[in-house]
């Protein structure tokens, strides 16, 4: 579409205080209307998706943000960040590796990342290092021969529309809180999943995918739909350290399953914590939930959390169909400055669901977590089971580790366990490695690891053991 | 305790008191200046509503929307209030919605060095030295419902124990429910002064005539000085049409124990605020609670524990069994300050659900921002053990029994800690009677009563005394 | 090799070692015996470095080195090894995993590179074998749900691999019945050599049956009041240790 066209197809729907120039490539700070319009238009998106994001935005400017969270952060200027930039030329980037901060390349060696993703990881220009083509068609063919739709959203919008507007808001309505509603007006990019009947999806949506999905920016929006007796496992994120000039960050994804659909979503989060004082790092305010809607569909979150000044992140399932099943690991850790507000919520509303929540929480430094999950069982759900392990370890006497754990059970045949703890990490332990010759700061690691086996052997394998050294990067001089 | 803003929702009750004010005799000019203050505070904030996080699951309308007089009289027929009254030795002051009752008051056994006398003659009697305590724990930023009481508060009861005193008998507070054409609220004050090394036992009683349906909004606070051992009973047994808002809070010195027993039964609404600030080494802090509700009751039990200092322990078990529609709340939280070291805490909630429209909330919090920790919750909803159902029943004992029988054991683990006989007795028949009639239990637990080798499966059947 | 010089240690602020003095040479065998309380496992848990035990006065060298100047992971890569009397669980970390970064930090403190892989097995299945041990040990977590017997087997397998140049056993025995008992004896025998030393801490003279020292020594209110040859410890066998209180008071 021409841009002359475009601009005079939103013109003629929003004369009033449409100024952007869209010429440009960044629009100044800023949210109205016409920074919505220009998003949109800039993506090559129909209509009805313009008029989908304006009535989020109408939601959002109604709405407060949310205070229930243990976060300290002040408050966040909407009108000073910039909703759309568009990505690096290659001429801006590094060319080879050589020109990357060594520090960065040292991190990327003791997290064991594979030598040729580091070029990718670290945003060198990927035609000075690898046929990175060659590699995607690859991988496009095998999904395209299996009838796995695997896109950008922006592409999804183009080519999939009736599957989009099927799904997209289903699981997360725009107007679900804050940040959700301020994702639906402003995304610019994220994935789109497409698993037909009856298929396994031939590969994890990973290693490779990882790379590219880097820059996605700040808005970022996933959609997976799996259909009946489909399975697909899809890991988000990176061990790398990710920086980001965007402070804020507010994502969406939505995980549909119908009958007897499996979906596995693993995240490795580690974007920029700041620096010593906190200064400069990452907002993160996550909106993640699953939708069990077939019976006998089961989803499991697993999440490996390290990076982000500010971490607020919930992924939930609702248990709608008869016998589904929903899961969720994870390992938060924070050091520094960090703050965290994480956990789940698992939704009962079927017959016969049954979740299972793995938490464990390592808090170093001055850092502060919370664990907040909710066990929700509603009056049909009968025979209702979740269990619930939630345990935190304290390094150092400046951190703080908080349980909040809500259950709401209104169903006399529902099972519900919740349990947790909080101690610091074992002296005896720590003396029993070190007696071995094991220095102190690896017997810290080698103890943090241990307790968070639980939730590490649901990660995929590879990604286990990057998971593993990337807790022991996060926790280096939290001891000493 | 997070405001929020809702004017005008409490007009009523400011009514009232301004009615009462210009009724009420001369005052000491700190309790005016308090009342004033109080009345402002709950002015501009009104009542809660689900939106703060501490009411978030108990609506509180039905007294913000009610029509409550004040009780100018303490009279009460003397053969129903001997049925009512716990049957058990104890020194013993009365109140009939709020007002002091002389006649069914009998404070003789006291031994020197402790006192226990209705607020209205401590404060005829030295009021500055009650001001002087009074309030410094609850205020009336605590809650909507401290402020409330503030404002209208006149009578209540003020124990002091000197120093090393030790009161064997238990000191009953029996606050007495009565029917008649309006609907009456009274809003009491406890106020418990434990010396160093002293030693006391506790008991508020709230009981009433069944067709009662009166608002109860008591403020009680405690303070145990070194070494001070209080062990604290709330026997709450209210008419199933009265609302019952109360709240404990406590300040622990150095190497005190505080012991809280909380048992519910009663009440149509019931919130219970208990509060433990630990302030010095060695103070403990023990809760156990016991909520049985049936019909459309709504109980709810909100605590917290502050570890304020280095070794200091809490432990807590609350249990709840919910029929019918009925509703439960918990909401348990331990705070461990920072530099608070070498603490132990613990906190379970256990809850049985009967029916399937009943429902239950629990919320074990830990905030911890100290690192020597050994902290510990968990939560647990879920119903009777079916093995065990199946186990009595090959030994011949029908179904509803062998339920009922399973239904009192889930309350044992809290029940055996009951030092009380009568109290404990009183809480079995009360349970048993108030267990959903299918159950069917209230001769059988009488029975075991009397022959405790009979049902060995009965909770409190080996307790020593 | 170890040379122990007038320790005093307190432990919060009360004085369990009182002048205690011990020399143990290389190729010998030591068993310090006494009544509980006498502060036995107070004497190697100093040596090995843990928290909570104040030393006073007196010095503690381990091969010229002063043992107290050093950090407790500095302790174990020298070769001072400490069996432990109630072996320490730890959730979710392998054994084989404890004991290859336990074998790389000692083989990193001499300077030398990381085990390769198969040589590793290769040792550790061999000494697993000589413990008789199950190899699926390896794969279990340190200590966790081990029975008391496991728990001491897997204290001497981690010494055969690490092989101290001073091990140290508290109540090794304690809580073994004779069949793991003479296993474990077993492999503190095969630890025996020129270039080694053995220092047992334990209450019964049973031990000592299995693994024959060449010295011991009685421990009694903090100081060694009587050493000799394997000959007193079957002497306190028969006649407790009241006679050398009596003796050493007198």
């Amino acid at each position: 579409m021409a841009t002359e066209e475009m601009e005079r197809l939103v013109r003629r729907e929003y004369t009033q205080g449409f100024v952007t120039d869209i010429e440009s490539d960044t629009v100044p700070p800023g949210l109205d209307e016409s920074v919505i319009a220009f998003i949109s238009q800039k993506k090559g998106e129909p209509q009805w998706m313009l008029d989908w994001r304006l009535e989020a935005y109408h939601q959002w400017l109604k709405m407060k943000t949310p205070s229930w969270a243990h976060l300290d952060y002040p408050p966040i200027d909407y009108q000073a960040i910039s909703y759309y930039s568009a990505p690096k030329k290659p001429e801006d980037r590094p060319q080879s590796l050589d020109e990357v901060d060594p520090k960065l390349l040292e991190t990327y060696e003791k997290l064991g990342i594979p030598l040729h993703e580091r070029a990718a990881l670290a945003g060198v220009a990927v035609d000075a290092v690898f046929d990175s083509v060659s590699v995607t068609t690859t991988f496009k063919e095998k999904l395209a021969e299996a009838g796995v739709i695997f896109c950008s959203i922006s592409e999804a919008i183009r080519d999939y529309p009736e599957l989009v507007k099927q799904y997209l808001g289903s699981v997360v309505p725009q107007g679900d809180n804050y940040f959700a509603a301020l994702n639906s007006a402003v995304f610019t990019d994220g994935s789109f999943v497409y698993v037909p009947e009856g298929v396994t999806c031939p590969m994890e949506l990973s290693t490779y995918f990882r790379i590219n999905a880097a820059n996605t920016g700040q808005f970022e929006r996933t959609l997976i739909v799996c259909d009946k007796r489909a399975q697909v496992s899809y890991l988000e994120g990176c061990t790398a350290p990710q920086r980001d000039e965007n402070q804020l960050h507010a994502a969406v994804v939505e995980l549909v399953a119908l009958e007897d659909a499996y979906i596995k979503y693993s995240t490795v989060q580690n974007w920029y914590p700041g620096d010593e004082d906190g200064k400069g790092g990452i907002y993160n305010f996550v909106t993640k939930r699953a939708d069990c809607r077939g019976d006998r569909s089961k989803v499991s979150w697993t999440q490996v959390e390290t990076g982000s000044a500010i971490t607020w992140k919930y992924p939930s399932c609702m248990l709608r169909g008869k016998d589904s099943v929903g899961e969720f690991y994870s390992v938060a850790v924070t050091n520094g400055r960090q703050q965290a507000d994480t956990g789940t919520k698992m939704i009962h509303i079927g017959e016969n669901t049954k979740s299972t929540i793995v938490s464990k929480g390592i808090a170093a430094g001055r850092s502060d977590q919370a664990y907040r999950g909710l066990v929700k069982v509603g009056p049909r759900a009968r025979n209702a089971r979740n269990f619930t392990q939630c345990d935190s370890l304290l390094i150092g006497d400046r951190c703080g580790a908080h349980t909040f754990p809500y259950q709401e059970i209104g169903n006399s045949t529902a099972t519900v366990e919740h349990e947790a703890t909080t101690s610091k990490i074992g002296e005896d332990q720590l003396f029993y490695c070190r007696q071995r010759g094991i220095a102190e700061e690896d017997a810290v690691n080698m103890i943090v690891n241990g307790f968070c086996k639980d939730v590490f052997q649901e990660l995929p394998m590879e990604f286990a053991v990057e998971a593993e050294a990337l807790l022991n990067v996060t926790l280096e001089g939290a001891v000493g | 305790m997070s405001d929020k803003t809702q004017p005008s929702a409490g007009q009523r009750f400011l009514d009232r008191l301004k009615a009462r004010d210009a009724v009420r005799g001369a005052e000491p000019t700190w309790i005016a200046a308090r009342r004033q203050a109080a009345a402002a505070r709950f002015e501009a904030i009104g009542f809660p509503d689900k939106r703060v996080e501490q009411w978030k699951y108990t609506d509180v309308r039905r007294i913000r929307d009610g029509e409550f007089a004040l009780a100018d009289d303490a009279d009460f027929s003397p053969a129903q209030a001997a049925a009512l009254t716990l049957p058990i030795e104890a020194v013993r002051l009365s109140f009939v919605d709020g007002v002091f009752a002389p006649e069914l008051s009998d404070t003789g056994a006291l031994p020197a060095g402790a006192s226990v006398e209705p607020l209205t003659r401590a404060l005829s009697d030295n009021h500055e030295a009650v001001g002087a305590v009074l309030g410094r724990l609850t205020g009336v930023e605590f809650s909507p419902f401290a402020a409330l009481n503030t404002a209208f508060a006149e009578e209540g009861a003020i124990i002091r124990l000197a120093p090393g005193t030790v009161v064997e008998t238990p000191i009953l507070l029996q606050f007495l429910s009565r029917a008649g054409e309006q609907p009456v609220m009274s809003h009491p004050r406890v106020l418990i002064q434990a010396g160093a090394r002293s030693q006391a036992t506790v008991l508020e009683h709230y009981v009433g005539e069944p067709a009662a349906a009166n608002f109860t909004n008591v403020v009680a606070e405690a303070v145990l000085e070194r070494g001070a051992l209080l062990t604290h009973y709330t026997l709450q047994e209210s008419p199933l049409d009265d609302l019952l808002v109360r709240s404990l809070q406590v300040e622990q010195g150095r190497d005190s124990r505080f012991t809280s027993f909380t048992v519910n039964l009663g009440g149509a609404l019931v919130r219970n605020d208990l509060v433990a600030d630990l302030n010095a080494q060695g103070a403990e802090a023990n809760y156990y609670g016991l909520f049985f509700a049936q019909g459309r009751q709504h109980v709810d039990n909100h605590t917290l524990v502050n570890h304020n200092a280095p070794l200091t322990f809490s432990n807590e078990n609350y249990k709840g069994v919910l029929g019918d529609r009925a509703r439960g709340v918990f909401n348990g939280k331990v705070v461990v300050k920072r530099d608070s070291q070498k603490i132990e805490a613990h906190q379970s909630n256990a809850n049985l659900l009967l029916s399937d429209r009943a429902e239950i909330d629990t919320k074990p919090e830990l905030e911890i921002y100290a690192d020597d920790v050994k902290c510990s919750h968990g939560a647990t909803t879920g119903q009777l053990d079916e093995d065990a159902v199946f186990a009595l029943r090959t030994r011949g004992i029908d179904e509803q029994t062998a339920r009922g029988l399973l239904t009192l054991a889930f309350a044992g683990e809290v029940m055996e800690q009951v030092g009380l006989d009568a109290v404990a007795e009183r809480v079995e028949l009360t349970v048993a009677g108030k267990l959903p009639e299918r159950f069917n239990l209230g001769g059988l637990v009488e029975a075991a009563l009397l022959d405790e080798q009979a049902f060995e499966e009965v909770p409190g059947h080996d307790r020593n005394d | 090799m170890l040379e122990v010089k007038d320790l005093h240690v307190s432990v919060d602020g009360k004085e369990i070692l009182k002048g205690l003095s011990l020399t143990v040479n290389a190729g010998e065998v030591h068993a310090i015996m006494g009544p509980n309380g006498a502060g036995k496992s107070t004497l190697s848990s100093v040596i090995a470095g843990k928290d909570g035990y104040e030393v006073t006065a007196g010095s503690i060298t381990f091969e010229g080195r002063d043992v107290l100047e050093m950090e407790i992971e500095e302790r174990a890569r020298a070769g001072l090894l400490l069996g432990f009397q109630y072996p320490v669980e730890i959730p979710g970390v392998k054994n084989i995993y404890l004991l290859k970064a336990a074998l790389n930090a000692q083989r990193a403190a001499r300077g030398e590179g990381e085990i390769p892989a198969p040589e590793f097995m290769k040792l550790v299945k061999e000494k697993l074998a000589f413990m008789k041990m199950d190899p699926s040990f390896l794969q279990r977590a340190v200590n966790e749900g081990f029975s008391g017997g496991e728990k001491k087997r897997n204290e001497i397998l981690q010494m055969l691999v690490l092989e101290p140049r001073l091990a140290m056993l508290d109540e090794i025995d304690s809580g073994l019945d004779i069949d793991a008992l003479k296993v474990v004896a077993e492999g503190v025998n095969s630890l025996r050599s020129e270039e080694r030393a053995v220092l047992m801490v334990t209450h019964y003279q049973r031990l000592l049956d299995y693994i024959v020292p060449d010295k011991v020594h009685v421990l009694l209110d903090g100081r060694i009041v009587k050493s000799g040859d394997k000959d007193l410890a079957l002497e306190l066998e028969s006649r407790g240790y009241e006679w050398v209180q009596e003796e050493s008071a007198a």
